[in-house]
């Protein structure tokens, strides 16, 4: 008996979640993880634009960024978020082999553009410009290399979310699962197509 | 949210006092036994009841209190008389950054998170946050940076560049020690704390009111606690920032502040004070919300203008996100700035002064009572309307030029901070102690303790103008006998009453922990509502049960608990009484709920705090500690997301299922 008083109270659980607001607990936090996340890429965008032309001595930006290579890449990262978008509208059908295909898809595509990073920041530090070269290298490693960490940490969440939903421990909704980790991708997304610009394109 | 179902034992006699089950943990995870013990140190340290966790980041902060205390005692030692010998100046260094930065941070901002995690949900109506494992993580982040913060003293020395540690002065060069690395790691780490437990709040404040609670009708408390949370999370991120620059110049040799390479110093000013400034609100507003519930109740009045004091509150923090820069006046902005920013500064004083007029009003012609926590409630609005007086002085920028690194500072912020911030702090221990551990303070002690620590504060502080005023730099370790002046303003005479009242205020404040023993063991245990309360959380027995409410309670007034208790006519306009607290009670106990909802207690919020810390540690002492703590931090992770909110039912053992689902939430252990 006390199962059945269990599970009868996960349903009516299930709907105290949808709380004053109209967004369940799990969304408006995430929601306001973002928030937060904005000021601090604020801060590290900031800090880049102040220093981008404060070059001593090693390269300049505008001798080494190869925009055709990170264009393709940034391309790369936008079209992960599409393919997140099918794994979330395959979650909410409850069809898990789409939402795993999708979610495996989006993974590898971002796994390219870190690959793609990495091997920018190599050919950049090949042709001198180091981390602690100048203002400029310093401050644009470090905005793009906590891009390219959200973009990691996002990957393990992606492969995590299929493990977890091939073993079928899904703690909670899945479909809302999925959709908080595609709230997350796509902001990352956003966030790059900020500093693709700012960095990248907008010459200094 | 969970849901403990925990099944109870038939009473032995049919219609007699029930006997909880015994109830022993089983394994979870196969590895680890999941903790369901509701007593004992270890229902402490695996919590992730509210109350509990409020209590912790109560002691967390008291402990703190002491640790600053007497950091504060040393530099007024120092200072008491002319080249005074009582530390060196490297230690002085360390002693005022350490004092200033454990008052905010480990003091200040956990007794804020004390009131508000205990206090929250139970003005709201909720059996407990809205995630209360990450509740538990955020009090256990919250000590690990302030362990690692005093690491420091015992590892090399503490961080020596003041509070706000400026650039270039907290670089490598000027700060050889390891003492800055600990505090950018220790606040790192409280940091991240913070900002779970902000989110946190929020999305309790915002989801989990009780039924018929809209925004409107929330206490006044819960508002400015709710605000403080929107400051900590849009605040937090921007000081994240500014420690990772500043981490990345020390342990890996980035340029950020190096001037020599062409760096802008300024730039760690504006993302400190980016944050720095709403943190000043993120430490008042909560003392604002704590006596705007105590001036009502002792008033014996309703709070006069309540959406004035909520929206001037929600204006302080909106505001506040946009002055940062009178903290910059003398580093040479530039005339717009400078104007725009001074602007700003005196147009915050409007709302902040809206408070006051409403607090005072709410006395007037009310019958008022002058308990402890009114005496501290009274004596910050004194204070707070002297602190902010100053205040104005200082966005008069051609007046803080001349103000800017003196003494002149340190009497404001402390009068807005210790008369604001630690007086409403009081206020709240003095006033929801019979709330929190059933026993009301004694009013004897108490009144030692306010009247010794509002002496000891004015003794303290108000000569700091004069001194401040006759330009006595701030953070001077030494001062001589040839540039002390005469008469009025003779320096040695106003610093050495400096020194004695500080002593005064630490004899008021060692009286509240005198009270504290002197209540558990002696006074009897308080009335359900011994101050005729107002708000939702006295419905509850005092303490509160575990799941807080027998009945999730319906919300129809602003001032729940009193529209319970007395009854308004309109007519006469008079209040009669029409139920006590314990009628109001007993009602709620005999209409309890069914299913009582509460999460288990965990393990992995503390695995994955201290697994935070070694991390933190490793960004000092080197790759191979790096990477036990990471580690411990990816085993508690997947610990923690793969383990349901809920023990599983073979956590715990010997239990029946044949009986129905009991109504009592058990206890054992």
């Amino acid at each position: 008996m006390a199962d059945v008083a269990v599970h009868a109270d996960h349903s009516a659980d299930h709907q105290a979640h949808q709380g004053s607001t109209g967004l369940s607990n799990n969304k408006l936090a995430m929601w306001l993880f973002l928030g937060s996340e904005c000021l601090l890429f604020g801060g590290l965008i900031s800090t880049y634009m102040l220093y981008r032309g404060r070059v001593k001595d090693g390269p300049h930006p505008h001798q080494i960024y190869d925009i055709p290579f990170t264009s393709v890449s940034s391309f790369v990262l936008l079209m992960s978020s599409l393919t997140m978008v099918l794994a979330v509208t395959a979650a909410q059908r409850h069809d898990d082999r789409r939402t795993n295909l999708w979610l495996t898809v989006t993974a590898v595509l971002g796994a390219t553009f870190v690959g793609g990073q990495i091997y920018e920041f190599t050919a950049f530090y090949r042709e001198g410009l180091g981390f602690t070269t100048s203002l400029f290298s310093s401050s644009f490693y470090t905005l793009t290399g906590f891009h390219g960490v959200h973009v990691s940490v996002g990957i393990i969440m992606l492969l995590v979310t299929v493990g977890v939903i091939k073993k079928n421990r899904v703690v909670g909704n899945k479909a809302e699962s999925v959709e908080l980790v595609g709230l997350y991708w796509h902001f990352v997304d956003i966030v790059w197509i900020v500093i693709f610009t700012l960095v990248y394109l907008i010459p200094s | 949210m969970a849901i403990i179902e925990r099944p109870e034992t038939t009473p032995a006699v049919p219609g007699g006092p029930s006997v909880p089950a015994t109830v022993t943990p089983a394994s979870s995870l196969g590895a680890l036994k999941r903790p369901v013990t509701t007593t004992g140190w270890k229902s402490w340290l695996f919590t992730v009841d509210h109350k509990k966790i409020g209590i912790i980041y109560g002691v967390i902060g008291m402990f703190f209190l002491v640790v600053g205390g007497v950091e504060a005692l040393l530099i007024r030692l120092q200072l008491a008389s002319a080249e005074g010998k009582v530390l060196n100046a490297s230690v002085y260094n360390q002693m005022f950054t350490m004092h200033g930065t454990t008052m905010v941070f480990l003091f200040s901002m956990p007794m804020a998170n004390a009131f508000a995690n205990y206090f929250l949900p139970l003005q709201l109506g909720a059996r407990d946050v809205a995630f209360p494992r990450m509740n538990a993580l955020a009090v256990w982040l919250t000590l690990t940076g302030g362990i690692i913060l005093n690491l420091a003293w015992f590892l090399g020395g503490a961080a020596d560049g003041g509070w706000f540690m400026y650039a270039p002065n907290s670089g490598p060069i000027f700060s050889p020690s390891n003492g800055v690395d600990f505090w950018v790691i220790g606040l790192q780490i409280a940091g991240i704390g913070s900002l779970i437990g902000s989110i946190n709040l929020i999305v309790t404040v915002l989801n989990m009111r009780a039924p018929g609670l809209s925004l409107m009708k929330m206490p006044v408390f819960s508002w400015m606690m709710l605000v403080v949370q929107f400051l900590l999370v849009f605040s937090l991120p921007v000081i994240t920032v500014a420690l990772t620059l500043l981490m990345f110049q020390r342990g890996f040799g980035a340029t950020f502040f190096d001037v020599a390479q062409g760096a802008d110093p300024l730039l760690w000013q504006h993302l400190f004070w980016i944050f720095g400034h709403p943190e000043v609100y993120i430490l008042v507003l909560p003392a604002f919300g704590i006596i705007s519930e105590v001036l009502p109740t002792f008033s014996r009045k309703p709070l006069f203008g309540y959406p004035f004091v909520v929206f001037s509150g929600a204006a302080i923090g909106l505001v506040g996100f946009g002055v940062w820069a009178h903290h910059m006046f003398a580093s040479g902005l530039g005339p717009v700035s400078v104007a725009v920013f001074s602007i700003a500064t005196m147009a915050i004083a409007i709302p902040t002064g809206v408070k006051i007029f409403n607090w005072t009003l709410t006395m007037w012609g009310g019958k008022i009572w002058f308990a402890t926590p009114m005496k501290f409630a009274i004596g910050l609005v004194v204070l707070f309307t002297f602190g902010g007086l100053s205040g104005v002085t200082h966005s008069v920028a051609p007046s803080d030029t001349q103000q800017t690194d003196t003494y002149y500072i340190v009497a404001h912020f402390h009068y807005v901070l210790f008369g604001g911030m630690v007086f409403g702090l009081f206020s709240g221990l003095y006033y929801w102690w019979p709330k929190v551990f059933g026993k009301r303070l004694n009013e004897r002690l108490g009144s030692w303790n306010f009247w010794l620590m509002f002496i000891g504060m004015n003794m303290t502080f108000g000569p700091m103008h004069i001194l401040g005023l006759q330009g006595q730099p701030r953070r001077m370790y030494q001062w001589t006998e040839n540039r002390a002046g005469e008469g009025f303003f003779d320096l040695g005479f106003w610093n050495m009453i400096a020194s004695v009242g500080s002593f005064v205020l630490a004899i008021g404040i060692l009286f509240f922990f005198i009270n504290m023993v002197w209540t558990t063991k002696k006074e009897p245990k308080s009335s359900l509502d011994p101050w005729d309360a107002r708000t939702l959380e006295w419905i509850t027995s005092n303490p509160p049960k575990e799941h807080n409410f027998d009945r999730i309670p319906t919300v129809s007034h602003l001032d729940e608990f009193f529209h319970r208790k007395y009854q308004e006519d309109h007519a006469t306009e008079s209040m009669t009484p029409i139920k006590t607290a314990e009628e109001i009670l007993a009602e709620e106990e005999a209409n309890a709920d069914a299913h009582i909802h509460l999460p288990s207690p965990s393990y992995w919020p503390l695995v994955l705090a201290v697994g935070i810390g070694v991390l933190g540690l490793g960004v000092i002492y080197g790759v191979p500690t790096m990477i036990i703590g990471g580690s411990i931090v990816l085993v508690a992770i997947f610990g923690w997301v793969l383990e349901p909110s809920v023990a599983e039912d073979f956590d715990y053992e010997g239990t029946s299922h044949d009986d129905g689902p009991s109504k009592e939430l058990t206890t054992h252990g």
